[in-house]
Formats: C-alpha cells, structure tokens, sequence
C-alpha cells in the first residue's frame, strides 16, 4: 500500500435508517484524519415495493392514496404527478378551477417543506434557538394547511380528473391572514438566516456543488438551483395553474450575484422560494376561475373508464425537494395498472453527495448532506472501522452531532478573539 | 442553442439513425385557462442504434436531463424507456422526451450510458436488479436497493418464471395469486 504508514486512514459507515423516505440511505465515508476523502451512498434499507403493490393490488384510484404515502413531507406532489400521469395516458383533461386548487395546496406544502428544512439544518449546526423559531413559525402554515384540507399531513385532495374538495370564497381571508403573516416575516427569516455570523460561518464555502457536477449528476430541485441549473418544472414544463403564471427558477445569483453552490445558497434558494409560494398562492387566488371540481363525479364511473382506457403518461411535479416524475401505462381490460415508475428527487440528489462530501470535515457532514433536504436524521448511528487493526467503535448520532456543534462555538470563538 | 419543434426533433432522429429508428409521436395538450402547450415526445429505436440516440439527444442540448429508466415485462420481450428532458431552464419550452427500446428475452442486455451521463448509475443500477436487464460496462455493478441476501435470479419487476411470486405471502383463506412485476 502507498499510503504513509503514520496515516491511519478510517471507513465511517453513518447511516442507515430513516422511515420516512423511499430510499433511506448510508453513507460509507473514507476519512483521512478530519478530512473526507471518498464516500460510498448505500441505499434500500426499506424499500417498499409500493410501484410494485400499485401494479398488483390497487385499483388506479386506490394509487392516489399510495403515492401519497411515498413520502410524508412531499404527499401533495406525489399524487399530483401521478394523477397527471394517469390523466394522460387516459386523455382527459381537469377543470380548471381544480389546477388552480391544486397549485395553491402544493405552494402551501413548498412553504411547509422549507421552513422544516431550516429548522433542521439550524439545529444541525448547533443554533437551536433558531430551530425553535423557526418551527414554531411553521405552525402557522400546518394550522392553514388543516384549515383548508381537513389534516395536517396526508391531505387527500387529489383525484384523477380534478381535487375532491373545493377552496371557496369564504376561505380566502383566513388564506390571506396566514400569507400576510409571513410576508412580515420575510425580512426578519432573511436577517436571521443570511446575515447571521454563526450561519455564515457553518455554511459558506461548505458542501460545495459546481455547476457542471450537478448538471452531470443530475441533480434537481433547490440543490441543482443552488449550484446554477435554471431547472423549475413550474417554469420549463409547466402543469396545472402554474402554466397560467409566470414562473421563474430561483437562483443565488438573484441575490448575491454570484452562483457558489455551497450550503449557504441552498439556504437562498430556499428562503426565496417560500417567498416566491407566497405570491404564487395570492396570485392563483385572485385569478382562480369558476367551475367544476372534478372531471367524473361517480368514481365507479371514473374506474370502469380506467378499466377500459388504454395509453401510458408522465407526469412531472417540482416538489420542494425537486422534481418528481411517475410514470404510467394502462392496458384495456386490466384493473390495476400494468407499469408504474416512481423517481422521487432525493434519488438523483444522492449521487451528488460524494462530490458534496468529498474533501470536507466531518464536522461538515451533518449540514453538508442534509442541505440536500433528504429526509434528514439518516445521521442516527456511525460506526468507526480503524482499517488497519479492524478495531470497530461507534459514534452515535449524538456524539456526530456534538462535533457539529462544537465546530460551531470553536469557530465562533477564534472569530471573538 | 437552437430549439427544435418536437416534429423537427423526430425527424431528426429519423435523419441522424437511419434504420435504427423506428418511430416517433408527439403528445399535445392544452393547460389551464390560458391554454399554453403541454408537450411530450416519445421515440422508439432498435438497440443496435440507442447508444447514437443517447448521443443524439446530447447534441440537441449539451447536458440533457434523464429522470429515470422504466421497464416493462411484456412477455417475450422487455421494453426500456428512457425518460429524458430537454431544454430545460427556458420558461414553456422543456419538453419530455421517452426513448424507448425494446430487448428480446434471451438477450437482455444494454449498454451503459454512465460515460455519457454520469448521473445514469442508480438507474441503470435499479433496472438491472429489479428487471435482470443486463448493464454492459457498468462502472458500479452492485446491488442499489435489494438487499444482499435476496436470491440471485429473482427479479422483482418480472411476470414470468423469474418474477417474485414464491417470495409472496398468502393470507389464511386465500388463493395462491400469481401478480405481475
């Protein structure tokens, strides 16, 4: 072996688990003292089959409620790209007051989904007293989000050939009251999150992505925005209500005029984004058209059509994480469908992990991987393997996380003196 | 870069492969209230030509976007399609491109396209495990999302001999029921 005999070179397994994503992942990572020099991504542990039971046994209708348990952050976009999906392929098309209803409860989740993100990437590096506000500030959104759906979490809207519950007149001032409310707190979030010493100091220049790595590596969403990919769904390809708007893909370079590609513009991207769901949401409800909900009421109606209707479609939603496809085909005569394809965003975010990772700190790792918004807290258990005399300790995700934080207050105290 | 109508694109392919292409359709629909255009293609190609068709949607832009590969099992054949898209960045002109390609059963096999597209690997990856599709010249021929001690020769996605069927429980009271995938 080349490597110098007083170099002792570790492999730190940090993962695997975390339920709620599709492919909850380890990460394998090559450490040369502080600094990260390869990492492998591991992926699978609880893999569902739920293409598989959408293609054996549900009904299309069934699916909705499938797709929208894929992910429990991102359950709007799911069944939004999979009922596109179907719609194609069956070759009908949804009123438009419900691509309208449907743009506005997917702004809502984009809004949800990113001060989430703060608050976990905040508490990652140590800064829980942001974490706490942040969350607390979300709470407005979840409260609107059960006040306009029913629920919380999984909300049900989504049918094929339109939404299953209309947002009426009556709704608009308590929709406005919650959009108002964090307009005046926009300056105050960007103070916090931009300026911020600690935050600074975590995030710039950390995790960094170039430009062209991402657009090798495919990555979508916030993260291949960060890094300078103009790539929006809502702006290239647009569906439903967003087609009517005028979108634009947010870049750092909007604010800063430059494009790094590290954590503190995926922070940017972000933060401008909840903005930008803001004015989508007033926007689709000051021009929100009159009209049916649905395409079919009867739903027995509706599946003896899926029955017989023959074609296949692809639908495409930019979730908050980036963009999700589904793809379907149908087959005359058959009752469930006859192929279903999921790709959700983290699926393409994770190869671009090792080119994140690569040549950092671990005390890096933490925000580092979860400014890709990957369904974080993976991070729960790392093993150290000493490679030479296969000694195994652990690390757990505690101790990982108190690296994190004390980068932090080190940092913070070479800064003061 | 000059972007081509979706028509122009399909002839394109018809021009750039020859006999290797096998057909192209455009789907078209209307959106919302201000009926902008809603636009996919899908184009079909023999194998012997789907390296120069992957090559070929790289001139058409320099870095084109694959979301994923999906996979069929349509008895004695397996259909690949490539989901692509391009030009994207531009407000309502991306378009979504299917590259499909169909595989006899004796001879699954497909190249890689990781040297041209790196970010092909999970995919490529995927489909190999899950459909027994073979990946020729593969960077990473491991497993992505099977565990190691799944069977060998079991793939889930399939509906013949080789699918998952042995592996699934039947509840008390039921039929064995033979699923497809």
């Amino acid at each position: 072996m080349a490597v110098d005999e007083t170099k002792t070179r570790y492999t730190i397994p940090v993962g695997p688990i975390h339920p709620a994503l599709k492919e909850p992942i380890r990460l394998d990572l090559s450490i040369d003292g502080e600094e990260i020099v390869d990492v492998d991504v591991v992926v699978g542990q609880v893999h569902r089959g739920i293409e598989w039971l959408g293609m054996n046994r549900n009904n299309p209708i069934q699916n909705i409620y499938l797709a929208e348990r894929v992910c429990g952050i991102c359950n709007i976009c799911h069944p939004f790209a999979y009922v596109m999906a179907v719609e194609q392929a069956m070759g009908i098309t949804p009123p438009e007051r419900a691509e309208y209803i449907r743009v506005i409860i997917a702004e809502m989740e984009r809004i949800h989904s990113h001060l989430l993100w703060a608050g976990v990437a905040a508490h990652e590096i140590g800064f829980d007293s942001v974490f706490y506000f942040v969350w607390r500030v979300r709470e407005e959104i979840m409260d609107l989000i059960e006040y306009v759906t029913g629920n919380r979490v999984t909300k049900a809207m989504f049918q094929i050939g339109g939404v299953r519950r209309d947002i009426t007149e009556e709704q608009f001032p308590r929709i406005r009251q919650s959009l108002d409310y964090y307009k005046s707190l926009f300056d105050q979030l960007k103070t916090l999150f931009l300026d911020d010493r600690t935050i600074r100091m975590r995030t710039k220049n950390v995790g960094v992505l170039k430009t062209e790595d991402a657009l090798k590596l495919l990555a979508v969403g916030p993260t291949g925005r960060a890094s300078g990919v103009p790539k929006d769904v809502r702006q290239d390809q647009p569906y439903g209500g967003y087609a009517d708007l005028d979108i634009k893909a947010i870049t750092p370079d909007m604010l800063t005029g430059t494009v790094v590609g590290d954590v503190y513009d995926r922070i940017i991207v972000r933060l401008l984004e909840v903005k930008q769901a803001v004015e989508i949401i007033e926007q689709c409800l000051d021009e929100m058209p009159p009209g049916p909900l649905l395409f079919e009421q009867k739903a027995a109606k509706l599946l003896n059509m899926l029955t017989k209707a023959e074609g296949e479609g692809i639908g495409r939603a930019e979730a908050p994480r980036g963009e999700v496809v589904h793809y379907v085909r149908l087959e005359a005569g058959r009752e469930t469908l006859s192929n279903w394809k999921i790709r959700a965003p983290t699926y393409v975010n994770l190869m671009s992990i090792p080119a994140i990772l690569k040549g950092g700190q671990i005390a890096d790792v933490p925000i580092a991987f979860a400014s890709i918004d990957p369904c974080m807290s993976c991070t729960n258990r790392a093993i150290v393997v000493d490679s030479k005399t296969k000694n195994t300790s652990i690390l757990s995700y505690r101790e990982l996380h108190e690296l994190s934080v004390e980068k932090t207050k080190r940092l913070e105290a070479e800064f003061d003196s | 870069m000059e972007m081509l109508t979706p028509q122009a694109i399909i002839d394109s392919f018809g021009k750039e492969l020859g006999d290797g292409f096998v057909g192209g359709s455009v789907y078209e629909r209307e959106v919302a209230v201000k009926k902008n255009k809603f636009r996919s293609l899908w184009v079909k190609v023999k194998k012997s030509a789907f390296r120069d068709a992957v090559e070929h949607i790289c001139e058409l832009q320099e870095y084109p976007h694959l979301a994923v590969i999906s996979s069929a099992d349509l008895g004695d054949r397996v259909e690949l399609i490539y989901h692509f898209t391009l030009y994207y960045g531009n407000h309502l002109q991306e378009l979504s491109l299917g590259l499909r390609v169909s595989l006899a059963k004796n001879d699954l096999k497909i190249p890689t396209i990781t040297d041209i597209i790196p970010g092909a690997l999970f995919t490529e990856r995927e489909t190999q495990e899950m459909m027994g599709v073979e990946v020729d010249g593969i960077p990473d021929n491991r497993r992505l999302f099977l565990p190691e001690d799944f069977p060998q020769g079991v793939y889930p996605w399939r509906t013949d001999e080789t699918g998952p069927q042995d592996m699934l429980r039947v509840l008390p009271g039921r039929q064995k029921k033979y699923g497809s995938g």
